[in-house]
């Protein structure tokens, strides 16, 4: 007997058990915690289907780093409830807003349910173009999203540079260029300042091994960046860092780099490759390391900037 | 040989998933935070580190070998600093 479908469907059963907890959760820590294992839950989903690349970025970033953003700003609610009297919404809101929701996700499925058997799909497009312009690397992923696509793989590095721009607008305005709140209090415990000690030297080795593995296996600049981003986080946490203040140079140029080199060497492939965005196929597979570089520093700077939020004045935390 | 290393496998894993259910029942069933998190770390630290040591004879070469035993050392690092941080907070909170 075949024991792997029951173990699938239990798992899908567990996904949507766990989503549907973090709806209904009453206080919003618990809605954070289910929502990182439902995170976690989700990136085996992703490595039952065979996408490893995939359940790598979904553990990083919806498990981990999405969870923190979470946990600081039901902090930051927390807060402010204090100055707001919280009100309930009324049962009429409440049905309109659950109606809405089962609109959007009822028309979701049934257009995903109405595609044609085979549906369309530019997957044997992309996989001739990552023979070609993006030869020489082993992950037909990263070649797909440095070559096939790299116009939107760069865009979504700007996305989130206009984020962190974002969180940095909502800022007080006499607190402009100062730098965020710190992340925690001023005595950290000795537990967590042993972890922020000793997690970090592994964390960024792993990060940047899981970039560097990227470009033949499974890995690549989001799920490398977004360890390097959480062992910065893990070290502002114990207070072994404090986040830089917000004008300070090398913190903007580390956020624009990856788009900046990306766009940089995408104007000189229109001039020297013939057409905008691609690269001389000798030199593909460095010049796609080079970008990549970048767009790692970029990504491990923009996440833990999103998690800590806009510049603060003196004194307050 | 093979055989050997079978059941050296088979035991080591049966012997982990024991730690995870016993670790599991105890995080539903204790009375108290401080205990559920002693059934908790039982299961990360003594049921991983067996379900390891059975696959580590599986690994096809010594870097997959390595990186076996360093998830394990990574979970014990990460799993017991934050025991010890909900330990604390919890203490704290009693007081």
């Amino acid at each position: 007997m075949n024991v792997q479908p029951f173990l699938d469907i239990s798992l899908a059963a567990l996904v949507i058990g766990v989503a549907l907890f973090t709806i209904i959760a009453k206080d919003e820590f618990s809605a954070v915690v289910a929502y990182v294992a439902y995170g976690i839950f989700l990136a085996i989903v992703w490595v039952r289907l065979y996408a490893p690349d995939v359940a790598l970025t979904e553990a990083a970033v919806g498990g981990g780093v999405t969870g923190v953003l979470l946990v600081m700003a039901g902090k930051r609610l927390d807060v402010s409830a204090t100055m707001v009297v919280a009100k309930k919404p009324s049962v009429a809101f409440s049905a309109f807003v659950a109606a809405c929701s089962i609109l959007l996700a009822g028309s979701l499925a049934a257009v995903i349910l109405s595609l044609p058997d085979a549906a369309p799909s530019l997957a044997p497009q992309a996989a001739a173009a990552a023979q070609g312009p993006g030869a020489g690397l082993g992950n037909p992923i990263t070649a797909v999203l440095m070559s096939y696509r790299s116009f939107d793989t760069m865009l979504e590095k700007v996305v989130l540079i206009l984020a962190v721009v974002g969180v940095w607008s909502v800022g007080a305005d006499e607190a402009w260029g100062a730098a965020p709140a710190p992340f925690g209090p001023a005595t950290p415990s000795d537990a967590l300042l042993f972890l922020a000690k000793t997690l970090p030297p592994i964390g960024g080795l792993i990060g940047v091994h899981i970039f560097w593995t990227g470009a033949d296996e499974p890995g690549g600049a989001f799920q490398g960046g977004a360890l390097l981003a959480a062992m910065w986080m893990v070290a502002m946490m114990a207070r072994l860092a404090d986040p830089p203040p917000i004008n300070s140079r090398w913190l903007r140029l580390a956020l624009i780099s990856g788009p900046a080199v990306f766009l940089a060497i995408g104007v000189a492939g229109a001039m020297l490759a013939g057409h905008f965005f691609a690269y001389p196929s000798a030199l593909a597979k460095p010049l796609i390391l080079f970008i990549e570089t970048f767009m790692l520093l970029s990504i491990a700077v923009a996440l833990p900037m999103l998690v800590a939020g806009p510049a603060a004045r003196k004194g307050v935390r | 040989m093979s055989l050997a290393i079978d059941a050296f496998t088979i035991i080591c894993v049966a012997a982990g998933v024991f730690f995870y259910v016993a670790g599991t029942i105890g995080l539903i069933r204790f009375p108290d935070s401080l205990s559920r998190l002693h059934a908790l770390t039982k299961a990360d630290n003594l049921g991983l580190g067996l379900v390891a040591l059975g696959l580590l004879p599986r690994a096809s070469n010594f870097p997959d070998a390595f990186k076996i035993i360093m998830i394990w050392v990574l979970v014990l690092l990460s799993g017991a600093s934050a025991a010890q941080m909900i330990g604390r907070a919890l203490r704290r909170g009693r007081r």
